[in-house]
């Protein structure tokens, strides 16, 4: 698929829709949003990516050991996250017990867990996307 | 007869499920038995339990953590899945002799 147009287009709105998913993610304990809708967000922008500029440059921007290593570390972290509540001697994934920084009611750091498990499963789901849409465009460039 | 046992056990069924249907309490109403104090704690206390005003992500990754815990471990193993059915490697297969005991033939590449 090599055309100017859908190049150019893309190439000017790929760092806009990339801003609204990290907005997302980051206010998901805020405003309406989350960890899912987010990294759907932003892991359409990289299929956008490679759509329309190619397989081969969407493998060199987001390389297949990246994403992999993204989402094995996302749930990783999630894991970490829940087990602060053992190690204080709560129960799994205790927030305001545990001692996690609750803040102020409205700010972005705030709330406890709550953004880095939003983080955390932004990121998930984002490479999640994009490790299985690379996996199959390669497959079928192969056959 | 084969076809009408069929329709007659179908027609049961539908009756079953046309008469439990008829006893389901109407929808929208704050009488309903899942309106309870579950619902009305989330919307009254989460505030004050975690400092985050969107109750829907309050109870999403704070009350019911361990259940996007398993959402995420469900991506995790079809991710797996996946690349393990999509990305596996090319199997050398030995032309001469197939060498079916799984010891002496090569065949993860």
């Amino acid at each position: 698929m090599d055309n100017l147009i859908i190049r150019h287009v893309s190439r000017m709105i790929i760092p806009f829709i990339q801003l609204y998913g990290i907005f997302i993610i980051l206010h998901g304990h805020i405003s309406p949003g989350g960890g899912f809708p987010g990294g759907a967000i932003l892991g359409a922008s990289l299929i956008l990516y490679t759509l329309s500029f190619g397989v081969r440059k969407g493998h060199e921007k987001v390389p297949h050991s990246v994403s992999k290593k993204v989402e094995s570390g996302a749930i990783l972290a999630y894991l970490l996250i829940g087990m602060v509540g053992i190690w204080t001697g709560h129960a799994f994934l205790t927030n305001q017990a545990s001692g996690f920084f609750m803040g102020d009611v409205g700010q972005i750091i705030s709330g406890g867990f709550i953004p880095l498990i939003t983080i955390a499963l932004g990121l998930k789901v984002g490479s999640t996307m994009i490790t299985l849409f690379h996996a199959m465009i390669g497959e079928e460039q192969e056959s | 007869m084969k076809n009408f046992m069929v329709m007659l056990a179908l027609g049961i069924l539908l009756a079953i499920m046309i008469s439990s249907f008829m006893d389901m309490p109407t929808m929208g109403d704050p009488d309903n038995p899942s309106y309870n104090e579950v619902a009305r704690h989330y919307l009254e206390q989460s505030l004050e339990e975690t400092y985050a005003p969107n109750t829907v992500t309050v109870i999403i990754s704070d009350y019911r953590a361990m259940d996007t815990l398993g959402e995420a471990t469900v991506l995790f193993a079809s991710i797996v899945a996946v690349l393990t059915i999509l990305s596996g490697k090319k199997v050398n297969v030995p032309s001469k002799e197939k060498d079916w005991s799984g010891k002496g033939g090569d065949f993860h590449g």
